[in-house]
């Protein structure tokens, strides 16, 4: 077999079998479907049936029955009972925690009903919402019937505006469209900042090893530094891939089992429901694009240290540039049409992250998107030609170096003027 | 298969490291590179195998440029020792094997044999970070042998390793050269190059300053050890004619003079005065040599 693919596989399967690596993917997957279950879990803990017993201490003797046929019609969790102690009784039930609490229902002058809601705390706010809501209709009802007005009439009053949005420009998303999609890219966004974040680490902190321990020596003596980077970050590459389809299969899987619970619940929200396929083709494209440049970057620069120990100092600017990436992006997913991000998102080191964002939530022309791609694959191949004449100098150089210096003393080792 | 070099030259910025280094390497021998720390050892064998580029000047292995399509035929031992901590020793040996061009099963066939050479067989599955540093150098030597290269570069292969040890090593290196490996090896104890090498040469800040087979560079020397022990004081030897220095010992003296003639006057000289317990004429030693091409410059 080629050095290059022994290499590579050495790589992938030493990491592979690492004890971090196995514990990060089984964690990484039980987060996945907790999430995935989170509707599952939540009934689990609401083994009572989720209901909610409020106590209705109704002074009039008439709101009762239509107070408690409206909140039927709200929420069906929440139980009513009408109850006929005392009040100091009832609060007594409620602080014991028999109930949730008590409503004490009565008229005002002008015979319209209103209320007093006692809970222990007043901030589970869907219920006492829920509630008022319920009562509000009640006393719509009342007071229509009060000033004669009809069933139809009342109707007429409620019913919504009509109000219609047009976009110009063609194909512009609407809304809902960017609500969805926000809470897709956000998602993705972070695996692509995470992951990248991750395997730049390993990937420095593996050169620096080989170095450190000094094996680099009989490494470069058999197989070429260029063959061994590349090598190297083709294995931790495919250790990537390996772990991203393990939590996009479990995701999967599990996501679809769920599918009624969480299209009902969050999973709306965050724009699951269907996934555009466009998206998913440049989350993988991007993130792997991604990868690719900021592990050459790890690459190189963990080239230049001869101690673990100095790694993270080398490469805390590269971070900070990926952080810098992601919280633009975020700051992006509330206005992605503003300029600055259209502008950022052809910087090569923002685009992975940035272009993804634009590309997920507005409708920009291909041609864009394609150009940011040339962009960033031109930087990685010039970052990669750069980086390999670097690291070639620098697996050679042995003492204290941990300064920006050390990539032209590197360069001129490997010149032979 | 001789390994060549001509007028190689190695500058890094205004930095000379090797300067104009002539050298040529008989096959199936044990060559002697020596030099003081910083003198260019270790960066003529990374150009040797090809890690540098030469400024100026060809290296060449049976009229061939080693690189990396040769690698399977070279062997290295680097100065500074190491290995991957975390991995077993035959994981280790393997890997390393396999990038030299190795199968699997011949490379753990190869292992085996020399875990029972240096009397380690139970190191075979445990990690690297657990040996004692004189082990993880025998671990090291066999990954740089292992695949039976043609030619065997070790840099500084006894440093640090205890007689026993040592001895092992040795025999290991002669068993190569026995099967008709050429070896390089750089050190700084010179009875291991008198012992060891037929030919060898002296590098000092970048430029061969001795360089031949052992006995020529001794009888070039001229110079030779004069030892006398005797009853009576010595010390107005030193201002013999013909006698170099004179270094005074428990029992006597001992004199380096410019030949063998001086020998004979100084016998002629001090015969009478009293009894001689001990007069002999040594070659001299690889020490003296050394001290003197390298030392003297140093001043």
């Amino acid at each position: 077999m080629n050095n290059f693919w022994i290499i590579l596989f050495h790589t992938y399967l030493d990491k592979l079998k690492s004890k971090s690596f196995i514990i990060t993917t089984i964690l990484t997957v039980v987060i996945v479907l907790a999430l995935t279950n989170i509707q599952n879990i939540i009934d689990v803990f609401n083994k009572d049936g989720g209901k909610e017993t409020v106590a209705v201490l109704d002074e009039t003797g008439q709101l009762y029955q239509p107070f408690k046929q409206q909140i039927a019609a709200i929420n069906k969790d929440i139980k009513l009972t009408t109850y006929n102690g005392s009040e100091k009784e009832a609060e007594q039930k409620v602080k014991k925690g028999d109930i949730d609490g008590l409503i004490q229902l009565r008229f005002n002058q002008e015979k319209l009903p209103e209320a007093t809601y006692k809970a222990m705390s007043i901030a589970d706010s869907s219920l006492y919402t829920d509630l008022q809501t319920g009562l509000q209709q009640l006393k719509m009802t009342l007071a229509a019937s009060k000033l004669n007005l009809n069933q139809e009439q009342l109707q007429k009053l409620n019913e919504p505006v009509a109000f219609d949005k047009v976009a110009l420009e063609k194909n512009a998303k609407t809304e809902e469209e960017l609500n969805q999609a926000r809470g897709l890219v956000y998602v993705l966004l972070f695996i692509i900042y995470f992951a990248v974040i991750m395997y730049a680490n390993m990937i420095a902190m593996e050169v620096a090893t080989e170095k450190s321990s000094r094996v680099m020596e009989i490494l470069i003596s058999s197989v070429s530094p260029i063959k061994q980077m590349f090598a190297k970050i083709l294995g931790i590459g495919l250790l990537s891939l390996t772990q991203l389809a393990a939590f996009l299969l479990v995701g999967y899987y599990s996501f679809t089992r769920n599918m009624e619970s969480l299209a009902a619940g969050f999973g709306g929200v965050f724009g699951f429901g269907n996934v555009p396929v466009a998206t998913m083709i440049y989350a993988v494209v991007f993130f792997i694009l991604g990868y690719f440049l900021y592990a050459t970057l790890a690459a190189f620069l963990g080239s230049l240290v001869s101690r673990i120990e100095d790694v993270q100092q080398m490469i805390t600017p590269m971070t900070l540039l990926v952080v810098a990436g992601f919280m633009i992006a975020m700051f992006g997913l509330g206005k992605p049409d503003a300029p600055f991000i259209t502008i950022t998102s052809y910087i090569p080191f923002f685009t992975p992250m940035i272009m993804f964002l634009r590309v997920g939530m507005l409708t920009i022309p291909t041609w864009e998107a394609v150009l940011g791609i040339a962009i960033l694959v031109g930087t990685i191949v010039v970052l990669a030609i750069f980086g390999a004449r670097v690291y070639r100098g620098g697996v050679l150089m042995y003492g204290k170096s941990n300064s920006f210096k050390d990539i032209k003393k590197a360069l001129q080792l490997t010149k032979n003027e | 298969m001789v390994l060549k070099l001509e007028h190689v030259t190695k500058r890094f910025g205004k930095f000379t490291a090797v300067d104009d280094l002539s050298l040529v390497i008989p096959e199936k021998e044990i060559f002697g590179f020596l030099g003081a720390n910083g003198a260019g050892k270790t960066t003529t064998f990374r150009m040797i195998l090809g890690l540098l580029d030469p400024s100026a000047g060809k290296i060449s292995w049976d009229d061939k440029a080693l690189n990396y399509s040769t690698s399977h035929l070279v062997g290295y031992l680097p100065e500074e020792r190491g290995l991957y901590p975390k991995l077993k020793v035959r994981d280790q040996i393997v890997y390393l094997a396999r990038l030299r061009g190795m199968q699997k099963a011949e490379a753990l066939r190869e292992l085996k044999f020399w875990l029972e050479k240096f009397k380690v067989p139970e190191y075979e599955n445990k990690k690297v970070e657990e040996l004692s540093k004189g082990n993880q150098q025998k671990i090291q030597f066999i990954a740089a042998v292992i695949h039976k290269p043609k030619l065997l570069i070790l840099d500084e292969p006894f440093s640090g390793l205890d007689p026993v040890n040592v001895e092992q090593l040795k025999d290991g290196v002669l068993a190569l050269k026995e099967k008709g490996t050429t070896i390089v090896f750089s050190s700084h104890q010179m009875h291991h190059v008198e012992e060891l090498c037929e030919h060898l040469c002296i590098m000092h800040r970048g430029s061969p300053v001795v360089h031949g087979s052992l006995r020529e560079i001794k009888r070039a020397f001229g110079k030779k050890n004069l030892l006398i022990h005797a009853d009576f004081p010595l010390e107005s030897l030193k201002d013999f004619p013909g006698v170099v220095k004179a270094k005074p010992t428990m029992e006597g003296v001992l004199l380096q003079i410019e030949g063998e003639n001086v020998a004979e006057n100084i016998l002629k000289g001090i015969v009478g005065k009293g009894f001689i317990r001990k007069f002999a004429l040594e070659e001299p030693s690889l020490n003296d040599i050394f001290i003197e091409k390298v030392g003297d410059s140093y001043e």
